[in-house]
C-alpha cells in the first residue's frame, strides 16, 4: 500500500539527539579514556622504536600505525580489537532500550516513519563513532609530527586517510550488528552479551577455528600440491568472513606498501619481481578493493536485517 | 452536526489465531470526551494503535479526520496526540529537553517551541520542574509532562491510554480536571480506562469493551437507563427481629442481599423506600439508614456482561 509523507522526516532530528546522548554519556567518555591510553601507548613504543633502528625507509610515518614492540601490539591492532568495542556500547541498547524505558511508542506517534527512526539511530551512532576515530587519527598523527619532527609525504598521508575510511567501515560493520541486535532481542542485557560474544569469537577463536574446519573439509597430504592449495584457498575464504580479517588486511595493504599480494604466491609469480619495492598508492588500494567492498556490504546487509526485524516488530511500549 | 473525526468500521486486529480486537465501530465527534473502557485485555489499546497507524489492522477501516492513517500517518500523526499507557520519557534529559525533542520530530520551530513548552508546562503545573531531569520525576508529573507534549503539539485529538493508572486519587481529580479543561478549549479527547467509576464523570460517550469487542456504547446516563432500565437499589440499615424476611416479602422487591450485619441491598422495580421504612418500623425494628443508590457504569458493566454470559 502505498504511503504519503517523506521516510527521511526526522532523521536528523533522531541522530542529532543520538550524538548528543553518546556524546554526553558516561560510556564513551570510559571508552574514549581507555582508547586514548591504549591508543597513546601504542604509538609511544611505536615511536621509541622508530627511533631504535633509523633506517633509510620512505614509509617511516606510516610506521606509527604499524610496528608493535612486544608486548604491546601496534596501533592497528589495538584499533582491530577496540573499535567493536567501542560501536557494541554505542548501539547495543539503542532499539531495546527505548521499549524498555517506554519511550519507543510516544516518538513514534510523532510524525515520523519507523524507517527515519531506525535510520537516524544508525546515522547518528555511525556519525559518533567517525568522530572519535578522527579525532583519534589526528592525534596520532600529530603526534608522530611533533615526536618524529618529520611532515608526511603526500602519500603517506593519502594511505593513512584511505586506512581511516576503512576503520570507519568497519566500525560501521559492528554498529549495524549491535543495532540488529538490539532490534531482535527484547532484552538490553541479551543483547549487549550476544554482541559481545560475536565480537570474542571474531576478535579471538575465528583465526583458531579456520584451520579446524579446513582441515576438516579437505584432507590433503603434503604430496598433493592442487589439494595444498584448495586448502589454502578455502582458509583464506573462511578468514574472511570474519570483519576482523577484512580490517586487518586492508590495514596491512594501506600502511604497508611493500605488501604486493594477501593471498598465496608462487615461486613463478616472484620471478624478477622486485621484493620489497612498494607499490604506488592505486595498486594498493586495488588489492584491498575486495575487502573494502565486503565490510560496506557487511554494513548494509546488517542494517536491512535490522531494518526488517524492526518494520515487522509489534510496538506497544 | 459536522463529520466525525474519528471513525471506524468493522476493525479487527487478530495476532496468530487470538483475536484481539473482534470487529468494532466506532464514531467519535468533535469536542467529545469518549472512553474506551473495559477490563485489561478487553482490546482497547490495540484500537488505539490502529487509530493512530501504528498497528495495522487486520479488517476494517479507519478514518482520523478525513485520513487513513495507514495511508497518511504523518498527516494523522500531526494532529493527534498521543499519551501512552505508562508513558516513558529520557531520563537524562530534563521535561523541557525531552519536549524539544518530540517537537522537533513534530516539525517545530526552535523558538515557537520554547514558547509553547513554557506556556505548556504552566499550564500542566509543572512549571517549576521542567528544566529538572526527569528521572526525578514522579508518576503524576510524567504524566502532566505527557499532557504538555499533546498541547506543544497543539494536537486537535488527544488520545490517551489509562491516563489515571497509578495515580493517587488526589492527582487523578487533577488530571481529570485537565481532560475537562482541554476539552472546553474544543479538543477531542480519546481516553481508556479500566476504571469505570473514575472516568465516567468526564467521558461524553463511552464505548464498553469486552474481548474484543464492544458491548455498549452511548451516554452514561442512557446506558444506566438502558440496561439496569427502571431498577432501584436501595441500601437499607436496620435492627430488629424478622427484618430480612418482612423485607423479602415486600412487592416489588426482586433481590436482596445482606451487606453486613444489619445492612441489606435491595433491587426493586420502583423507589420502594417508603414501603421498606414501613415494614421495618411496624415488624417492631428500628431504622437507622435508608438510601437510594447511585448507579454507576460499574453497574451497568457487572449487569450487562452477567447477561451476555447468561445467554450464551
Amino acid at each position: 500500500m502505498p504511503r504519503e509523507g517523506s521516510p527521511w522526516t526526522g532523521v536528523s532530528a533522531v541522530s542529532f539527539k543520538e550524538m548528543a546522548d553518546h556524546f554526553s554519556s558516561a560510556r564513551i567518555r570510559i571508552l574514549v579514556v581507555l582508547i586514548l591510553l591504549t591508543a597513546g601507548g601504542a604509538v609511544y613504543a611505536a615511536i621509541e622504536n622508530i627511533r631504535a633502528t633509523t633506517s633509510q625507509d620512505p614509509f617511516l610515518f606510516l610506521r606509527l600505525f604499524t610496528v608493535a614492540r612486544d608486548p604491546v601490539p601496534s596501533f592497528v591492532g589495538f584499533l582491530g580489537f577496540l573499535i567493536p568495542l567501542i560501536a557494541i556500547a554505542i548501539a547495543f541498547d539503542s532499539v531495546n532500550g527505548e521499549l524498555s524505558h517506554r519511550t519507543m511508542s510516544r516518538v513514534l506517534s510523532q510524525p515520523i516513519y519507523r524507517d527515519a527512526f531506525l535510520l537516524g539511530k544508525f546515522l547518528g551512532g555511525f556519525a559518533t563513532l567517525a568522530i572519535c576515530l578522527v579525532a583519534l587519527w589526528l592525534l596520532v598523527i600529530g603526534f608522530g609530527m611533533l615526536t618524529l619532527g618529520l611532515p608526511p609525504s603526500g602519500e603517506e598521508i593519502a594511505r593513512a586517510v584511505a586506512f581511516l575510511v576503512v576503520a570507519i567501515l568497519y566500525a560501521g560493520v559492528w554498529l549495524a550488528l549491535a543495532l540488529a541486535l538490539s532490534v531482535g532481542l527484547r532484552s538490553a542485557t541479551t543483547s549487549a552479551l550476544a554482541a559481545l560474544a560475536i565480537w570474542l569469537v571474531f576478535a579471538f577463536f575465528w583465526s583458531l577455528l579456520v584451520p579446524v574446519a579446513t582441515n576438516l573439509l579437505i584432507n590433503a597430504g603434503p604430496d598433493d600440491p592442487q589439494g595444498l592449495l584448495a586448502k589454502v584457498d578455502l582458509a583464506q575464504a573462511l578468514g574472511r568472513i570474519s570483519p576482523n580479517t577484512l580490517f586487518g588486511e586492508s590495514a596491512i595493504a594501506l600502511l604497508n606498501p611493500a605488501t604486493r599480494t594477501l593471498g598465496p604466491v608462487f615461486m613463478a609469480q616472484l620471478n624478477r619481481a622486485l621484493i620489497g619495492a612498494p607499490l604506488p598508492f592505486g595498486e594498493s588500494l586495488l588489492l584491498i578493493w575486495p575487502q573494502l567492498v565486503g565490510l560496506g556490504a557487511a554494513v548494509v546487509l546488517l542494517f536491512t536485517l535490522a531494518y526488517a526485524l524492526f518494520q515487522r516488530q509489534e510496538i506497544r511500549a | 452536526m459536522s463529520r466525525p473525526v474519528i471513525e471506524a468500521t468493522g476493525l479487527a486486529k487478530r495476532y496468530g489465531g487470538v483475536a484481539a480486537v473482534a470487529g468494532i465501530d466506532l464514531t467519535i465527534d468533535k469536542g467529545e470526551v469518549f472512553g474506551l473502557l473495559g477490563p485489561n485485555g478487553a482490546g482497547k489499546t490495540t484500537t488505539i494503535l490502529m487509530l493512530l497507524g501504528l498497528t495495522e489492522p487486520t479488517a476494517g477501516k479507519v478514518e482520523v479526520l478525513g485520513l487513513d492513517p495507514l495511508r497518511r500517518p504523518l498527516a494523522v500523526k500531526r494532529r493527534v496526540g498521543y499519551l501512552p499507557d505508562q508513558v516513558g520519557f529520557y531520563g537524562n534529559l530534563s521535561g523541557a529537553e525531552n519536549l524539544r525533542y518530540t517537537a522537533r520530530l513534530a516539525g517545530i520551530e526552535r523558538a515557537e517551541a520554547d514558547r509553547r513548552i513554557k506556556a505548556a508546562a504552566e499550564r500542566v503545573g509543572i512549571a517549576e520542574a521542567i528544566q529538572r531531569r526527569v528521572a526525578g520525576y514522579s508518576h503524576g508529573m510524567r504524566q502532566r509532562l505527557g499532557l504538555a507534549e499533546i498541547l506543544v503539539k497543539q494536537a486537535e485529538i488527544a488520545i490517551l491510554d489509562e491516563p489515571t493508572g497509578g495515580l493517587d486519587p488526589e492527582a487523578t481529580h487533577e488530571f481529570l480536571g485537565l481532560v475537562r479543561a482541554f476539552k472546553s478549549e474544543g479538543m477531542t479527547i480519546l481516553l481508556s480506562s479500566h476504571l469505570l467509576a473514575m472516568v465516567e464523570s468526564v467521558c461524553d460517550r463511552v464505548a464498553l469493551f469486552h474481548a474484543g469487542k464492544i458491548g455498549l456504547a452511548g451516554r452514561v446516563e442512557d446506558l444506566v437507563r438502558e440496561v439496569l432500565g427502571g431498577s432501584y437499589v436501595i441500601n437499607v440499615q436496620a435492627t430488629g427481629p424478622n427484618v430480612e424476611a418482612r423485607l423479602r416479602t415486600l412487592e416489588g422487591v426482586s433481590s436482596l442481599q445482606p451487606d453486613g450485619p444489619g445492612h441489606w441491598r435491595i433491587e426493586a422495580d420502583r423507589d420502594l423506600r417508603p414501603a421498606v421504612a414501613r415494614a421495618v418500623v411496624e415488624g417492631g425494628g428500628a431504622l437507622t439508614g435508608i438510601a437510594l443508590a447511585r448507579l454507576g457504569l460499574d453497574d451497568v458493566y457487572t449487569r450487562y456482561f452477567r447477561e451476555v454470559r447468561h445467554a450464551a
